[in-house]
């Protein structure tokens, strides 16, 4: 049974994978990317890990819905109704991904993995709470940080009036100049 | 079962979003290519946590450090993007090559 799962999740994944950059919809191409990484959840689900293969299910079926959002916005051919390519170097980088992938699968297969050491905890969902929060809080902290910096960052990024903006170039202004009056006393 | 036959999937994977991340001219299609990739790092991460080491949870948080990363790319991309169409209204690579020239 978990043979034929993961078979079938794993040519899925890759047949998916490889759809996303054959299709003229943009709006084909997320979903044949979602379809991707939920056989990838699915495959982190076939290896003993339910929580986070859920996660990645969740996060990705939500990520894709926003990306769908943004394809819509930014292509210029979001329905696909036109056939038309959007490549470049198409054939060094077929040469280059190529390469990588024998000299990958060359490792894979080469290389003298070490053997199974030890056994999988009864709930690794526990073991992954009791290392985040113990031994490996510092990747922790590392992680909300990163989080938080590209809150600020996207933010900043994204905006379309800034501070020099609202009070000039010295940031002296004794108004803020907002197009829409507002706010306390303002 | 075995370990290589989980990290072959994980190669090819790699090796698509490769692909799409070289060859597309989208910035948005550029990002799916890197969440290709990423999904690949996963899939590997997670083989190796149940095939070498599963009695310590080191490969579990190599799974959510690759997570977290793929949800950073995808915030700051979308921002850079917006950034970038706001002030030059493009949303090509090629098109925002100036600092080469």
């Amino acid at each position: 049974m978990d043979v034929a799962v993961f078979w079938v999740l794993a040519v899925l994944g890759i047949v998916s994978g490889a759809m996303v950059f054959r299709f003229d919809s943009m709006a084909r191409a997320t979903f044949s990317l979602l379809a991707s990484l939920l056989c990838v959840g699915g495959l982190v689900v076939l290896l003993g890990l339910d929580y986070l293969g859920i996660v990645i299910v969740l996060m990705m079926t939500i990520e894709m819905a926003i990306m769908a959002v943004f394809m819509v916005m930014y292509m210029m051919n979001p329905a696909g109704l036109m056939p038309m390519t959007m490549m470049h170097n198409k054939k060094g980088a077929a040469v280059v991904c190529g390469l990588v992938f024998a000299l990958l699968a060359a490792g894979i297969v080469l290389a003298p993995w070490p053997g199974r050491r030890g056994r999988a905890p009864a709930d690794p969902t526990m073991d992954l709470g009791m290392s985040l929060m113990g031994p490996q809080m510092l990747t922790m902290m590392t992680l909300g940080m990163a989080l938080f910096a590209t809150i600020v960052a996207t933010v900043v990024l994204a905006t379309r009036r800034g501070r020099y903006d609202r009070l000039g170039d010295d940031l002296r202004a004794t108004r803020a100049d907002d197009p829409v009056r507002g706010g306390v006393g303002r | 079962m075995s370990l290589e036959l989980f990290l072959l999937p994980a190669a090819a994977l790699f090796c698509i979003g490769l692909f799409g991340a070289l060859t597309q001219q989208s910035i948005v299609m550029l990002m799916m290519g890197l969440e290709l990739m990423l999904g690949g790092v996963i899939l590997a991460a997670a083989a190796v946590w149940h095939y070498i080491a599963p009695a310590t949870s080191e490969g579990q948080v190599l799974v959510v450090v690759a997570v977290t990363a793929m949800a950073l790319e995808m915030a700051i991309g979308f921002a850079v993007v917006t950034a970038l169409f706001r002030s030059r209204e493009i949303d090509m690579t090629d098109m925002a090559a100036e600092l080469k020239e």
